[in-house]
């Protein structure tokens, strides 16, 4: 890929070119002790200078010595909220003079272009793509909003203690989904294009010659500084060990520990968990069906008719290891999990997936299933 | 896999007649609001949508004179009302969702109908549909076990299905007292014993409750019924019948579009765990 | 479905009367629901007919008191379904924090202590009487009580949720102030219902809602004492507005005899 330099005082013209291209840029601002993704107007709102300090259970903003914008890695939510809305009305019932009319949701889509989006939270998009638009019911919704994304990625120069994407193969280079894509360093960034869109916005800054081998050799460096990571996740078909250990008694030690609270499925940028609730007006004239985000950590996941199939915390904390690093490679062809680390540091109480999965693929002196 | 008629938005639909099959089951009689065919196989199911209250998932009864059929037992927030609806009122409808019973693949072979508890409304209607074609199976024998007779749903059917000839019905009642000359005492599974079956040229349909089907594969494997003979409807938590909410996962996979009715080789290893 | 409008009583026994102004408090939609229900007992909107024939009977308000007991009774008897709403009626409420204390209080507190009349212990309705559905919450919110009632006319009761608040807050992607203030937040284990009220704000959860289904109270407590809480501060997280829920008031518990092993 050819890069080309965008020194950092013409970052703001991205934002322009972007804004006059129609787009509503999405980026990285420090809200509430967090990087957060919101809707942003001017290049001052980003992070400048800030960094997470990351660890179980803890997130925490510092000052970096350092003039950059991308010297973060993750906050709590990623790309997902934008696409896979956390509250999403699917349709309206009616009683009419006419009878009972029924009518999908208005859809609410308009292109947004996500800047600061890591290796991590594409292969995120790209699992959550295959979820709602590959299989045989694609989802309006999150169909709509997709197909108004443009994506400005950026290349991890560093990583947090809890990030894992290089034994995922995720990061911490963006190799795909992306518009364009940026490598940032201390005088500016490197701009590579990834689409026909990312081009039509890439002319239209004013660019920098093609950026020296020193630069390159700079970014280079700071991607092998950023795979330098403490955690790794055991390989996929190690992964698929973990149902054979169904019984293990890990499963019982973390759910000791665990709240069952769901945060590490709603902050975790792959988990399709949805549930529906029906309400009407007090007049029981209009009505409204309502998809809001659940986990498999909550009791009525798997209720019916008076029975719970998974009555325990570790029936659940199992459901989940199970799903996203075993299963999901039988229904979606590798592991959910892209390696963020995000549930890790927003779990309330720490529990480390790595960690976890680490001891859980180990086997245990056999033990029969309880059938 | 049909085509589902309404998939994410309710199609309306009006209840034309309501037929009591006993305290608490009820057969509704719906129109579809559409003249688009509807197409299903016996195994599959609707979600069926009350007014404000929300959706529930009942396995599809049969299609006759322009009519749906679903037959539902009344034991939920939902499925109570649903019940009291009287004819003119009005519903809404998703599906067909979700694998039925292979009912073309089993064709020429002995067919073992396995059902306990009340209703079993999914093997219901695939008895209907094999007794109705049985030029083209074996042996049809139908094994149903509930508690107390009272609970026998199909009354009518059973003299049906057996005078039909092929029929071998047997009917068990693990918790009556004496022993009567249409059922026996004990466990569905027991029966297995008296079925009058080809083991090596069978389809084993199965309904009901997991721990029941599991006994029962026990009693097929000494039988040696080949697990590839066996396929099992299994009910799990259905929200969307789009394999999208995730509910209803069971290992690997999702009930609602991979199931509801499987191959038992498919689900093996998943099937009857505790806590999955 | 029913197709007459509803009758319904509003009744109060030990409270604050907060959670009756769910019903007061409604706007025009309050027009709209007295097309579908009509009021027979609500002493705060100025209708009193205790002993009416109810199909609902919301109950505010603990059994505090020998009267509040005999009151309940009584509704029980007058009443097709009864409701209990508020963290009083549902658990006994702040009052219930007598429950907790051996020390007699009373004799601190009042002149002629002889002169009050109450229980030893300050409890939730269901404790006594049955009670069909339960709307927790300091106070109750106008869509909680509007939902139940809407799904009574509709032909049942709502989808019993004991969500933990956690979910409500993610679902508005508020920032955990557990994992970022290290704040003591109890929305693990609370009920959802209040939208996340307090996380929005910055602050941490400190259980208006009750607890949730499953609350692993002693993991989060163990999180606590490991932010720095010393044990009596942690026990007071769970002693506030539901300390006499089981969950809560194990916890309570479970921290003061921590508190008294370090005190030796």
């Amino acid at each position: 890929m050819i890069k080309h330099f965008l020194a950092r005082q013409h970052l703001d013209q991205l934002f322009s070119v972007l804004s006059n291209a129609g787009y509503q840029v999405v980026g990285p601002t420090v809200k509430d002790n967090a990087i957060v993704f919101t809707e942003l107007s001017h290049v001052e709102q980003l992070p400048w200078g800030r960094q997470e300090i990351a660890k179980p259970g803890h997130y925490q903003l510092t000052d970096t010595s350092t003039n950059r914008c991308f010297a973060w890695n993750t906050g709590p939510q990623g790309l997902k909220p934008w696409l896979f809305k956390p509250e999403q009305p699917l349709w309206q019932a009616e009683q009419t003079e006419q009878g009972l009319c029924f009518r999908q949701a208005s859809i609410e889509a308009h292109p947004i272009a996500v800047i600061g989006l890591r290796g991590c939270d594409l292969a995120a998009l790209k699992l959550q793509d295959q979820h709602f638009l590959q299989g045989p019911y694609p989802d309006p919704y999150y169909q709509a909003q997709r197909e108004q994304l443009f994506i400005i990625a950026v290349n991890c120069a560093q990583s947090a203690e809890t990030c894992f994407c290089v034994s995922t193969g995720d990061g911490p280079e963006a190799t795909h989904s992306f518009d364009l894509v940026l490598d940032e360093l201390e005088e500016g960034y490197l701009m590579g294009c990834g689409s026909e869109q990312g081009q039509a916005i890439f002319q239209q800054l004013t660019l920098g010659p093609q950026v020296s081998k020193d630069q390159l050799h700079t970014a280079q460096k700071q991607l092998a500084d950023a795979s330098q990571q403490q955690r790794q996740m055991p390989d996929e078909d190690s992964l698929l060990k973990l149902t054979e250990n169904l019984e293990h008694p890990q499963w019982q030690d973390v759910a000791d520990r665990c709240l069952a609270c769901g945060n590490c499925t709603l902050v975790c940028p792959t988990c399709f968990c949805s549930k529906q609730e029906s309400t009407s007006d007090i007049k029981l004239q209009q009505a409204e069906q309502v998809r809001l985000w659940d986990s498999c950590f909550s009791e009525q996941h798997g209720y019916i008719a008076g029975k719970l199939f998974r009555p325990e915390i570790r029936h659940r904390y199992r459901q989940w290891l199970l799903h996203k690093l075993a299963n999901w490679q039988q229904q979606y062809g590798r592991s959910g999990c892209v390696g963020c680390g995000r549930c890790i540091s927003w779990c309330p109480v720490g529990i480390d997936l790595v960690a976890e999965a680490q001891i859980l693929v180990k086997g245990t002196p056999h033990e029969p299933t309880d059938r | 896999m049909n085509q589902p008629i309404a998939s994410f938005v309710p199609l309306t639909t009006t209840l034309m007649d309501k037929h009591q099959e006993s305290p608490g089951i009820f057969t509704l009689y719906l129109k579809l609001n559409t003249s688009a065919p509807f197409n299903f196989s016996f195994g599959q199911f609707n979600m069926l949508y009350l007014f404000g209250l929300g959706e529930v998932a009942i396995s599809i009864m049969g299609w006759r004179n322009n009519l749906l059929l679903h037959t539902i037992r009344a034991v939920g927030r939902v499925t109570q009302p649903l019940v009291q609806l009287e004819p003119g009122q009005q519903l809404g409808l998703r599906g067909p969702f979700g694998y039925g019973w292979p009912l073309e693949q089993t064709k020429g072979k002995d067919i073992v109908f396995i059902t306990a508890g009340l209703g079993c409304a999914p093997v219901v209607a695939a008895i209907n549909h094999t007794v109705e074609h049985k030029q083209h199976y074996g042996r049809i024998v139908i094994l149903q076990g509930v508690k107390h007779h009272n609970d026998l749903l199909w009354q009518t059917q059973y003299d049906h299905w057996q005078n039909t000839g092929n029929c071998q019905v047997l009917l068990a009642a693990s918790e009556e007292y004496k022993h009567r000359y249409k059922w026996r005492l004990g466990m569905v599974t027991e029966l297995l014993n008296f079925a009058e079956f080809d083991t090596e040229n069978c389809a084993v349909l199965m309904c009901g409750p997991e721990i029941m089907m599991l006994a029962a594969l026990k009693q097929l494997a000494k039988l040696h019924v080949a697990d590839e003979a066996v396929y099992l409807s299994l009910e799990r938590n259905f929200q969307c019948g789009q394999a999208s909410c995730g509910h209803c996962q069971l290992g690997p996979f999702f009930v609602c579009k991979d199931g509801p009715v499987f191959h038992y080789p498919t689900v093996k290893p998943w099937f009857g765990l505790s806590g999955i | 479905m029913p197709p007459s409008k509803l009758a319904i009583a509003i009744h109060k026994l030990t409270s604050c009367s907060g959670c009756q102004l769910a019903f007061l408090n409604q706007g025009v939609v309050l027009l709209d629901l007295l097309n579908k229900v009509e009021i027979k007992h609500f002493i705060e909107g100025g209708i009193n007919n205790f002993s009416a024939e109810v199909d609902i009977a919301f109950v505010e308000g603990s059994i505090s008191t020998p009267e509040d007991l005999e009151r309940a009774q009584h509704i029980r008897q007058h009443s097709k379904l009864v409701v209990s709403i508020g963290a009083c009626a549902t658990s006994g409420g702040i009052q219930a924090l007598r429950n907790l204390s051996d020390e007699n209080w009373l004799q601190a507190v009042y002149a002629k202590p002889e002169f009050v009349s109450s229980l030893q212990h300050s409890t939730g309705v269901a404790e006594h009487i049955k009670v069909d559905f339960e709307l927790w919450g300091c106070p109750i919110t106008i869509q909680q009580m509007n939902h139940f009632i809407q799904q009574l006319l509709l032909g049942s009761k709502p989808k019993p949720s004991g969500e933990k608040l956690c979910m409500d807050c993610k679902r508005q992607q508020q920032v955990c102030v557990l994992v970022t203030q290290q704040a003591p937040c109890l929305g693990p284990v609370v009920r959802t219902g209040c939208g996340a009220l307090c996380p929005t704000f910055g602050r941490a959860c400190y259980g208006c809602f009750g607890p949730s289904e499953q609350p692993n109270c002693d993991s989060l407590a163990n999180q606590f004492a490991g932010l720095g809480l010393v044990s009596v501060e942690v026990a007071q997280r769970f002693a506030a507005i539901h300390s006499h829920s089981q969950p809560f008031r194990d916890q309570f518990h479970r921290w003061q005899t921590i508190h008294a092993k370090e005190v030796e």
